[in-house]
């Protein structure tokens, strides 16, 4: 018991978010172990963006608690929780269209450098020495997410693949140990799909925790070493990908199969 | 990547540098300098307005206020209890940041046309405070009996003199200003502009920025006051009204937004706009910056500093 607490990177306890009359959360209650890859799944609508919202910040739960690393959070603000460790994508791309490939990547560095708005417009030699630090740093995640060659292109250029990735890449420059990802694979074509299947998986491999959201089966149950299945709000069903897959709670609910199961 | 040059900034120091000496020897630009310190004083504003505006997607309509706010604790300190000018200025700017964190903290909670309307709501009170406060203010007549700047007994009573003083400042903001741009903070802001949602996820702590931007802004609108009153050595509330804080939205909006360089243009043109080349339309000058403001933002959405722009992806295609 005690091994499985220190394992625990993330804990939602008795979660509810509701919006007025609606009841997107319904008491949900879950762990996270460190390291892994849990997949959160459910038809539309059944409120995993809305779990991520919760997670990362976007705005509190109605009630109940998040312990991250044993500290409660759902608390705090979205840039305070990033702070932490906890980083996401979004499912609508929300990239800064404004910007180079390189640049978005470099916000993400931000919140791990320091310097004050005086030094930055002053151009002191340290916030120089700081800003050659970022663009190496956000060379060195391109690299790694393979966008390398794209760097000085403009973000908004990019096709919706390539887009997602920098995406990830964004996230990952914000030194977490917890990634949230919102349909990474959603647009993606047979080879895109694989790559990011990868990149999730070497994502893992560098010790990140990853949270993963997907529509798409075959990436779901080739990378995860747990699953979540929410329907309308509400956990049906949670274990190892082979279970799940069995799980005939869950078959009811991809099949859209409400009559039967009330039959 | 976001390079601001240097060449074209070198040009444009030499150019200030040298102008007066040129407007010497033409008669028929000879009150040229005299235009050039109100276009300097305006460029101080309007380059923070567009770091708020066309960086960090912030809009304001009440830079007036600020503006205002220099212009009078300088001249009421100054004027009145004598103090020195230079001491008077640096408290106007401390005055016009606690004005701008205390407006600033619950507007920029708003977007859009909700901020818009805070900012305005703020121009206006502040423009009645001018008016009705007559025993600091003067009232309607406003101040006179504003001395003029002087520094280590070097007195600036001549336009030259002014002149370079103003544009020194220019040049000293509009490179800080650039630092910024160029840094994190700077990117900071240009995310916000585009997605609060992504740049808190990303760590960016969404709020304080603003605050910052908008402190920012005041400050160099209050040093633009400073100078203004000690300029004209009087001031009445007129100068400080809504227009006012519209025209400024002109300017940025005519030389374009979303480049530093825009707020240098825009202050340029409508300075010289409104002292010199719109004097035969009289009362309809405000018409005439009405179809600038309609033309730009149909025609040039990027300001006149997004030509270039404008040519390159044309030449693209
Ligand atoms: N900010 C909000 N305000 C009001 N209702 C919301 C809000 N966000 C989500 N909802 C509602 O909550 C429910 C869950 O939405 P959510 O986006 O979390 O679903 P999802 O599981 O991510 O679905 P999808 O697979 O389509 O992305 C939906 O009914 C949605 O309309
Ligand atoms: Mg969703």
């Amino acid at each position: 018991m005690d091994e499985e607490r220190t394992d625990t990177i993330l804990e939602v306890n008795d979660v509810v978010m509701a919006f007025g009359g609606l009841t997107a959360l319904i008491n949900l209650n879950f762990q996270v172990r460190r390291g892994v890859i849990k997949a959160v799944i459910g038809p539309n609508g059944a409120g995993k963006t809305t779990l991520f919202n919760v997670i990362t910040g976007t705005f509190p739960p109605t009630e109940g608690a998040i312990f991250f690393k044993g500290q409660s959070i759902e608390h705090l603000k979205a840039h305070e929780i990033a702070r932490l460790g906890i980083s996401r994508t979004f499912q609508t791309v929300e990239l800064f269209t404004n910007m180079t490939v390189l640049e978005n990547v470099m916000v993400g560095c931000h919140m791990r450098t320091k310097s004050s708005f005086i030094a930055s417009g002053l151009r002191l030699s340290t916030v120089r020495r700081k800003e050659e630090h970022m663009r190496e740093k956000a060379i060195g995640i391109l690299k790694f997410i393979g966008l390398a060659d794209k760097c000085n292109e403009s973000a908004d250029s990019l096709p919706l693949g390539e887009r997602k990735v920098l995406e990830i890449g964004r996230a990952l420059a914000t030194e977490p140990t917890f990634v949230c990802l919102d349909e990474p694979a959603a647009g993606l074509n047979e080879t895109e799909t694989l790559a990011a299947s990868n990149l999730i998986r070497r994502i893992k491999d560098q010790g990140v925790t990853v949270l993963l959201v997907e529509h798409d089966m075959r990436v779901v149950m080739d990378i995860s070493d747990d699953i979540m299945v929410l329907n309308y709000g509400e956990k049906i069903a949670e274990g190892p990908p082979v279970e799940i897959q069995n799980n005939p709670r869950v078959i009811e609910a991809y099949l859209g199969g409400g009559e039967e199961y009330d039959a | 990547m976001l390079q601001i040059r240097k060449l074209p900034l070198i040009v444009f120091a030499l150019l200030i540098v040298v102008f007066p000496w040129i407007a010497r020897g033409v008669p028929a630009i000879a009150n040229y300098p005299d235009l050039m310190v109100f276009a300097g004083i305006y460029c101080l504003i309007t380059i923070g307005l567009s770091l708020l505006m066309g960086y960090a997607g912030q809009i304001s309509l009440g830079q007036a206020a600020f503006f205002g706010i220099g212009a009078y604790v300088s001249a009421i300190l100054t004027a009145k209890y004598g103090m020195n000018p230079w001491i008077c200025m640096a408290i106007g700017m401390v005055a016009a940041s606690i004005v701008a964190v205390l407006v600033g903290v619950p507007s920029l909670k708003l977007r859009g046309h909700y901020l818009a309307m805070a900012t305005l709501a703020f121009g206006i009170i502040v423009f009645i405070i001018f008016n009705e406060e007559g025993e600091w203010t003067g009232g309607p007549d406003g101040l006179i009996g504003i001395p003029g700047l002087n520094l280590f007994g070097f007195q600036f009573n001549s336009v030259e003199k002014y002149y370079y003083l103003v544009w020194f400042f220019v040049f000293a903001v509009f490179l800080f200003t650039i630092n910024i741009i160029q840094s994190r903070d700077g990117r900071a802001l240009r995310a916000i502009h585009v997605s609060e949602a992504a740049s808190s996820a990303t760590g960016v702590n969404v709020s304080r920025y603003k605050i910052v931007v908008f402190v920012y802004s005041a400050i160099l609108a209050s040093l633009a006051g400073s100078l203004y009153a000690h300029y004209l050595n009087f001031i009445n509330p007129s100068t400080f009204d809504l227009f006012f804080s519209i025209k400024l939205l002109i300017m940025i909006a005519l030389g374009g937004m979303h480049d530093i360089w825009g707020a240098i243009i825009g202050a340029f043109l409508i300075t010289f706009l409104s002292f010199e080349w719109l004097h035969f339309f009289e009362e309809f000058e405000i018409i005439v910056y009405g179809l600038i403001l309609l033309v730009v933002t149909i025609f040039l959405p990027q300001g006149l500093a997004g030509i270039p722009h404008m040519i390159k992806n044309w030449l693209r295609r």
